[in-house]
């Protein structure tokens, strides 16, 4: 394979990668677990008892 | 103990303390360092005849001591205090943290001592000799294993994005740093590049620019993603969008490097490549620019009260502005106009003070009241008045530069009709004269501008406990 070759498959398996990306970001399954990332910002705001509960309950799911 | 250590035990605030305070204090030293090079250029007797004085000197100590000294101290405070706040646990190894908060500290000095002395490896952004390469490297390792051992041990599930950020920098700040690095020592002071000719420009630039990318951008972009949404008081307006923005950009900005050497030795096809990738890096900048910004969709009335939160949204500007400056700066017929003048310097000011300054400056401003145990800053006013300063002080800066810039560049490529050139080097240097002081005049803002806030940091530290009441909240 020369380098011509090769720099075609890499750039095509970027763009599909890069295109998996966006349908893995944009997707329903992924809305919930980016919801709760978005949230760490103020998560340890919350009084530590109430957010261990938390985390336990959302462990149990 | 203050209270909130209390409500905190298990984190470290004691390495983000030292880092946060150590930000403000180089931040004033590198930009006064800066302010005196800019009179050098208007009045040249202000290198008072000593060498260690001298422009050539004291230029690589003013780039080196604000991007790595200011802004590493800043990388390095936030980076502690957000990893160990969004995955709820105390940072991995105390002991690592304070060698490298020691180790840092120590690097910075040897650079002040080293560069005036003239020792430099001359290679623009990694002007240190090799010891001091070499601390850098073990200070660099023993902070990738206390950031990443952090997120091993977290207690969240996920991993919020700032960290994925701040990961990405300190990863691939230490890949550039080793790979740029590699010379061969002739004496304790003096080494050789390991690399020749175009290949060693060509290394020099993958690491310049990234240099920029990671260090100066990524890392900054992990402070924006939690300090803004934190002083918004609202999560970040799209997290799918902050996904994207990141892989987008660090699988882009590393190809970016060779528009530093366009019309050179390097091959014609690398420098194209170099171009087309700088410009498609506008898209990523933007989705982030637009990212931060939009966060406060529906929040705009707190920017009229709160000027910590300013700061914070005109960074995003600025960052919007020098992120659509630089792809059109890699337009190679654009940098046939731009290069060698001081465009350049104009464009890397406006990302350097306006954009990681001025998110810097907001970031510590909201952490010294939390670390010290504070309900806010000793003086809200203050900080609306270094605000105006650092802004007006940069729009300054900016506006000199690209005036000067555009001058030199188009008094360059005149030529007459026989050929020849129609001025001098020395007229278009005389042309410039002018706009030099009105830049020294931008720096001169800046630098008061830091002064107030080391003084509104020294009392808000100092602040008897109590004294400080916070502002009630408007309905």
């Amino acid at each position: 394979m020369d380098h011509v070759t090769v720099n075609i498959i890499w750039t095509l398996a970027i763009l599909v990668i890069f295109i998996a990306i966006v349908l893995w970001a944009y997707s329903k399954r992924s809305q919930k677990g980016f919801e709760e990332a978005a949230n760490l910002v103020f998560d340890d705001e919350k009084p530590k008892a109430e957010a261990n509960k938390k985390r336990e309950s959302s462990n149990n799911e | 103990m203050s209270e909130t250590s209390r409500a905190h035990p298990e984190y470290n605030y004691k390495v983000v303390r030292q880092f946060a305070v150590m930000t403000v204090i180089w931040g004033i030293v590198g930009m006064s360092v800066g302010v005196l090079i800019a009179s050098q250029l208007i009045w040249p007797e202000m290198n008072f005849n000593t060498p260690w004085l001298t422009y050539s000197r004291l230029r690589p100590l003013h780039t080196n001591a604000v991007i790595f000294a200011f802004g590493g101290c800043a990388l390095f405070a936030t980076s502690y205090y957000v990893v160990q706040r969004t995955c709820q646990v105390k940072l991995f190894s105390d002991k690592l943290a304070a060698f490298t908060f020691w180790g840092w500290q120590a690097v910075i000095v040897a650079a002040a001592i080293s560069l005036p002395l003239g020792l430099t490896s001359s290679k623009e952004y990694a002007e240190l000799e090799w010891p001091i390469d070499i601390l850098i490297t073990l200070v660099w390792v023993a902070y990738a294993i206390n950031f990443f051992g952090t997120m091993v041990i977290r207690k969240t599930s996920h991993i919020y994005v700032a960290n994925w950020f701040f990961g990405a920098f300190i990863l691939t700040v230490a890949v550039l740093h080793i790979a740029n690095s590699m010379a061969i020592p002739v004496s304790f002071t003096k080494s050789y590049s390991l690399y020749a000719g175009a290949v060693d420009a060509m290394v020099q630039w993958w690491y310049g620019h990234n240099a920029v990318g990671f260090f100066l951008t990524a890392g900054f972009l992990g402070m924006m993603y939690y300090f803004v949404p934190k002083q918004a008081g609202r999560p970040v307006y799209s997290y799918r969008l902050s996904v994207i923005h990141f892989w987008a950009l660090i699988s882009l900005y590393i190809w970016a490097g060779p528009h530093h050497l366009h019309y050179t030795a390097l091959p014609d096809w690398a420098q194209s490549v170099g171009m087309v990738m700088s410009v498609i890096l506008f898209v990523p900048s933007w989705g982030g620019m637009i990212n931060g910004i939009m966060t406060l969709s529906g929040a705009w009335h707190k920017l009229r009260t709160d000027p910590i939160l300013r700061f914070l949204i005109v960074s995003l500007s600025f960052y919007g502005m020098s992120t659509f400056e630089g792809p059109m700066m890699a337009i190679k017929t654009v940098n046939a106009l731009s290069h060698y003048t001081d465009w350049t310097v104009g464009h890397v000011h406006s990302g350097a003070l306006g954009w990681v300054a001025m998110v810097s400056i907001g970031s510590i401003y909201h952490l010294i009241p939390i670390l010290f145990g504070q309900p806010k800053m000793y003086s809200t006013k203050l900080v609306n008045v270094h605000f105006w300063l650092a802004t007006i002080g940069v729009v300054l800066y900016i506006v000199a530069m690209w005036i000067s810039g555009v001058m030199q560049g188009l008094m360059w490529r005149a030529v007459n009709t026989d050929g020849t050139l129609t001025y001098t080097f020395i007229e278009s240097i005389e042309a410039s004269k002018p706009f030099y002081f009105v830049r020294f005049l931008g720096g001169v803002f800046v630098v008061t501008g830091m002064l107030i806030m080391a003084y509104n940091c020294y009392r808000t530290i100092r602040a008897p406990k109590g004294s400080l009441q916070a502002e009630a909240q408007p309905a």
